[in-house]
Parts: C-alpha cells; sequence; structure tokens
C-alpha cells in the first residue's frame, strides 16, 4: 500500500542568537493511505515545527536542512510556488490548534468557506450550498443560518466544527490535525474525535494527528509516532506501543499520564530532567542524561532503528530489553 | 447594530453640549472686551452697557449658556453683531468649503498611507520599506503650515500646476478640485505618514495571527491573503485614529486656510477670535464641534461595519 504522506529523514534548524537550534533531525514519518497516524510529545520537542515544515509555514528564521516530504509521491519541499499553493487546502488541509485565533474575525463563516473553494469553477451559490451541506455534516445545527455568523457568535466547539468542516470540504487526501481538541474540555473532545473519525471514514483521508495527549491518540489513531527532543524516537501500531513500549521514553510518558493513576498522590510522575541543549545536542542518545538504563555505548553512537516486532520500532540500543 | 448606532448618537450629542458649554465659559473668561473692540476706546460707558445688554453679557454665565442652547435648539445660532447679519449666514457659507477641505486631507491620507503601509508591511526590511519609513516620518514631522508655504511656492508659483489662492468659481467644479489639492495635501501629509505607520505596523500584527496562517494553509492566493484577509483587520485602527484626527485637520485647516486664502471655518474663528465676536466663535465652533463628532462618530460606524466584533452594544 502507497504511503499518503511519507517524511525522510526531515531536519529543520533556527537561526538563533546563541547558534543553529536544530529543532528536527532526521525525522521518517510514514502516514499509509486511509490510516489515522498520531503524533505524540511533550512541548518543544518539535511538533509545531514538523507541521509547520508539512504546510511550508515555518517561521521566517527557520530553514531545511534535509530530507524530503512526499505527499502522494511528490515533494513539497521541491515542487514550484504554484504547484504548491495548489496542493495546499486541496491535497492537504489542516485544522489548528486553537478555534478562537483560527478563523477570520471580520469575515462571515460563509464568505471564508466560500473562499477556499476559489478554484472551483462553480457559482457562489453553489459553493454556499456546499459549504451547509458540510457545516451540516460536522453537527451544527442550523447550517444556513451559520453561513452569516461571524465567527464570535460561535462557541469553542462550535468553531472548532466549523473549521473541521472547512478542512474536510475539498476532500484532501491528507488531513493534519494540530492538537485540534487541547483548547477544548474534555466532553467536546471526545465528541471531536468521533467527528475525526467519522469524516476520515467518509471521504477517505489518511489523518496525521499531532498531539500531547496520550489518551487521545489510543482512542483515534492506528499508528504512533513518538516523538522528543526533535527525534522520532518510536513508532508502531497503538495497542503494540502502550502495552509494549519499546524505548524508555515511551514508557516513561505513559506512566506519567494521569488517566492511568487509580490512587491518590500527592505529586504527578514526571520525568526527571529536562530538554538537551538543541543547539548543541549531545552525541550518542537524545535520552541518555534521562535514562535510568543508559550505559556506555548509549554515550558514544546514536541509537539505530531496532525493530521489535514488524513495524514497530525503537532507537534505543536496549529496545529489546525494554519491550520485554 | 441600530442599539449600537443609537448609544453612539447620543454619546455624540453630550460631547458636543459639554465641549461647547465649557467652551463658552472660557471664552468669557478671556480678557478682552468686544464692545472695546468694536465701539472703538472713545465709547462711553452708556454706550458700552447697552451693548453688552444686546449681546446678553449681563446675564450670569449659566443663564448665557441656556440661552444660547434655548436658541440653538430653536434653530437660531445668533446674531452678528458685528456685521448686522445672522451667524448662520456666515457658518453656513463658510462650512462647505472646509468640509472639502478635510475630506480632500482625509482622501489623501487614507488613500496613500492606507497604500504605503499595506505596502511597507509586505515588503517588510527591504529598502522600500525603509525608504517608506523615513518618508512617512518626514510627513509627521514636517508642520502643516510649512507644507503649506513650500507647496504654494513650489506648484503653484514655480512649476504652475496649481491654483494658489481661493476656492475656485462657484459651480465649477473642476476649478474647485484645482484649488482644493494643495491645501488638502498640506493638512493631510502628516496624516499619511500616521497612517502609513500604524497599517504598516497593524499590517505585521494581523500577519502573526492565526487566522492567517488558516488562510494560507487553506491555498489563498498570496495577494488575497495579505490585501483582503489581513488588511481589513489592518485598517481599523487607522479608520478609529483619522476619525479622532480630524480634529487635528481642523486645526491644521485654520493655518492652510489663511495660507491659501480660502473662506472656510478656520478664517472665520480666527477672525471670530480676535474680534472678540463672541456669536460668531460661538456658532461656527459649534458647527465645528458637531462636524467633528460626526467624523468620528462616522468612523466608529465604519469600524462596526468592518469588523463584527464591535458591533455588540457596550
Amino acid at each position: 500500500m502507497t504511503d499518503t504522506l511519507s517524511v525522510r529523514d526531515l531536519s529543520v534548524s533556527y537561526d538563533t542568537r546563541t547558534g543553529a537550534l536544530q529543532a528536527l533531525r532526521n525525522v521518517s514519518i510514514n502516514v499509509p493511505a486511509g490510516e489515522i497516524v498520531g503524533v505524540v510529545g511533550e512541548s518543544g520537542c518539535g511538533k509545531s515545527t514538523l507541521i509547520g515544515a508539512l504546510l511550508s509555514l515555518l517561521s521566517e528564521n527557520a530553514q531545511v536542512v534535509g530530507g524530503e516530504i512526499l505527499l502522494e509521491g511528490e515533494d513539497i519541499l521541491r515542487v514550484p510556488p504554484r504547484r504548491l499553493q495548489a496542493m495546499r487546502g486541496r491535497e492537504m488541509s489542516v485544522v489548528f490548534q486553537d478555534p478562537m485565533t483560527s478563523l477570520n474575525p471580520v469575515l462571515s463563516i460563509g464568505r471564508q468557506m466560500r473562499d477556499i473553494q476559489y478554484r472551483e469553477r462553480i457559482p457562489e451559490a453553489e459553493k454556499s450550498r456546499r459549504a451547509a451541506t458540510m457545516l451540516a455534516r460536522v453537527g451544527l445545527p442550523d447550517p444556513e443560518a451559520k453561513l452569516h455568523a461571524w465567527p464570535h457568535e460561535l462557541s469553542g466547539g462550535m468553531r472548532q466544527r466549523v473549521a473541521i468542516a472547512m478542512a474536510a470540504l475539498m476532500q484532501p487526501r491528507l488531513l493534519i490535525a494540530d492538537e485540534p481538541t487541547t483548547a477544548l474540555d474534555a466532553t467536546l473532545e471526545v465528541q471531536i474525535i468521533e467527528l475525526l473519525k467519522e469524516i476520515q471514514r467518509e471521504i477517505g483521508c489518511a489523518i496525521l494527528f499531532i498531539s500531547h495527549h496520550l489518551g487521545v491518540i489510543a482512542e483515534l489513531c492506528d499508528r504512533m509516532v513518538v516523538m522528543y527532543a526533535g527525534e522520532a524516537v518510536e513508532e508502531g501500531p497503538v495497542e503494540a506501543v502502550f502495552q509494549r513500549p519499546a524505548h524508555p521514553y515511551t514508557a516513561k510518558l505513559i506512566e506519567c499520564d494521569p488517566g492511568r493513576l487509580r490512587e491518590r498522590v500527592t505529586a504527578l510522575p514526571a520525568i526527571p530532567g529536562s530538554l538537551p541543549d538543541l543547539t548543541d545536542p549531545p552525541t550518542g542518545c537524545i535520552f541518555r542524561d534521562r535514562c535510568d538504563m543508559a550505559t556506555d555505548i548509549c554515550a558514544r553512537t546514536a541509537p539505530p532503528r531496532v525493530a521489535v516486532t514488524p513495524g514497530h520500532w525503537s532507537a534505543c540500543h536496549h529496545a529489546q530489553t525494554v519491550s520485554a | 447594530m441600530i442599539q449600537y448606532t443609537l448609544q453612539r448618537v447620543a454619546l455624540a450629542l453630550g460631547i458636543v453640549f459639554a465641549a461647547i458649554s465649557a467652551l463658552y465659559g472660557v471664552m468669557i473668561a478671556l480678557p478682552g472686551d468686544p464692545t472695546s473692540v468694536l465701539l472703538g476706546p472713545r465709547a462711553t460707558p452708556e454706550m458700552r452697557a447697552v451693548f453688552r445688554e444686546q449681546m446678553g453679557l449681563d446675564d450670569p454665565l449659566a443663564m448665557q449658556i441656556l440661552n444660547f442652547w434655548a436658541r440653538v435648539l430653536s434653530g437660531d445660532l445668533g446674531t452678528d453683531f458685528f456685521r448686522n447679519r445672522p451667524v448662520s449666514v456666515a457658518v453656513m457659507s463658510a462650512l462647505p468649503h472646509t468640509v472639502a477641505l478635510v475630506f480632500g486631507a482625509i482622501f489623501w491620507s487614507a488613500s496613500l498611507g492606507i497604500l504605503l503601509g499595506a505596502f511597507s508591511a509586505d515588503r517588510r526590511n527591504s529598502v522600500l520599506d525603509r525608504v517608506t519609513g523615513v518618508i512617512s516620518v518626514a510627513f509627521i514631522a514636517a508642520p502643516s503650515f510649512v507644507v503649506a508655504l513650500y507647496s504654494l511656492l513650489l506648484f503653484a508659483v514655480t512649476l504652475r500646476w496649481f491654483p494658489s489662492i481661493g476656492a475656485g468659481e462657484p459651480g465649477d467644479l473642476l476649478s474647485r478640485i484645482q484649488h482644493l489639492v494643495l491645501p488638502s495635501l498640506a493638512i493631510g501629509l502628516a496624516w499619511v505618514g500616521y497612517v502609513a505607520r500604524i497599517v504598516r505596523a497593524s499590517m505585521l500584527e494581523v500577519m502573526g495571527e492565526s487566522y492567517i496562517r488558516t488562510a494560507r494553509a487553506f491555498g489563498l492566493p498570496r495577494r488575497r491573503v495579505v490585501y483582503n484577509y489581513a488588511l481589513r483587520v489592518a485598517i481599523l485602527p487607522a479608520v478609529q485614529v483619522l476619525g479622532v484626527g480630524i480634529g487635528g485637520m481642523l486645526s491644521s485647516a485654520v493655518f492652510a486656510e489663511i495660507v491659501f486664502s480660502r473662506p472656510g471655518i478656520g478664517t472665520l474663528i480666527y477672525t471670530a477670535v480676535s474680534d472678540r465676536n463672541y456669536p460668531v466663535v460661538m456658532g461656527s465652533m459649534l458647527v465645528a464641534i458637531g462636524f467633528f463628532v460626526t467624523c468620528a462618530l462616522i468612523a466608529d460606524l465604519i469600524n462596526a461595519a468592518l469588523d463584527p466584533r464591535h458591533r455588540k452594544a457596550k
């Protein structure tokens, strides 16, 4: 099966006062057609940089140092600007994190939904009709009236539904979801996740779902990628990764999930230590300083990808021991 | 929207009332007496007393203000005792010239200012952006009467592109517009600079907003994102500033009208104040303040029309 999205050895760095900050280092992620792949990691692991690179919307001081991003075989990083613009919104679309700021405050919902169909050679009325159909599809009551509504007249959950409707409107091959539930409360979170699942089934797109929330990933995704300090450290089917994590970081991340706590504790579990300085990343394993299992080899050589089972690998010298 | 409009109108009327009443008090407190200006230094005390009574200057201040408002509400701006004509005639013959002048200045500042600002923001940190920045600050720094004098010398006297004095032939629109170009530019130039700086700054802010990223992520053409999605939000502060800036333009209009020998409210107020011609001062100030408040109100309403978030009544 071909992959809808294939990120290969992507490296991105930012120019800063103290030198080049290597925000992404040789990251590879595959999103097979029709699957939902989750990317999980704490703040600063490179999730936002990854999205910026996928959409070619990195900030001015960022540059792609190497690698390729293939969307159905076409390298986004090397296509001419016109082609890139044609791909955005049509072949890949995105739902951003904060629905309160991701919609233009001075344009009506209908105007914004018609505008993203600007390439279609159909009458405006037809564009409005399609927009209303999609708003109804994402569960907004009275979609015709919503077309005339302003973003500030809708609640956060409604706005995120509008954002999903916009992302699904052009039937993209790939939908990128950038923590779409983080700004919403827990009950809405479940609804939005269900909605994304339904939309995925209907239009058959692949979804790259980025989150720092393990529970959401477990609920929604087929496969998951764990990122730490700008590297992908483990990838595999969701059940396999949760049940038999093969990277010490993943194991600790799962232990720290407050959702797993069964009894009252005075302090929530945490991983001791802090992220390494990415302007001068250490040699060897990036997680070494915070890892209980680190040995001499971890300080000397960067760990290769070790396959623990087919389709489940971990970038750890001790992967077999961890997953055992 | 209707409720918002009504609230704004009520507020505007309150401002006019407070401003004029305060002004009346200040003017009476000024040294100088209209009777001595009008009747000359040799007038007898009796003549002055008669004249003072005629002008209503003997009443207590509060009474005078109340009388003034009572007359205004019945449609009477008072009588210009110096020239024996109703104040309304003097004001109404001057007003259109000043309104045209101020709107000319707004035209320059809005069109050139927004264009320069959007252009600079779009090409941030380029050479052209820096040049525009320097020009904008130079425009802001140049006093309007200096601009008025030099543009008069350059464009009217040396180059002879535009006429130098007067307001043009009545009924001849082209001649009116030709006479308007230089004075309105003299007043508007500083505002071109202000608006350009404001639009540039708010444009840069808006371009960093999440919804601009959304528009770009959905593949909207760059030009549409910049000039439609971003500029629409970015001009809001400029509209507000221009609305309030009309007060400043009115005071610059005094200089411009004197330099270009144009009839107008500015010239009228200037001569009336130096003559202590109270009825004319009050009448023309009332109209000028009314005009200013109306423009600020219009700016508010334009803002509300452009920005749905402002329509909620506060």
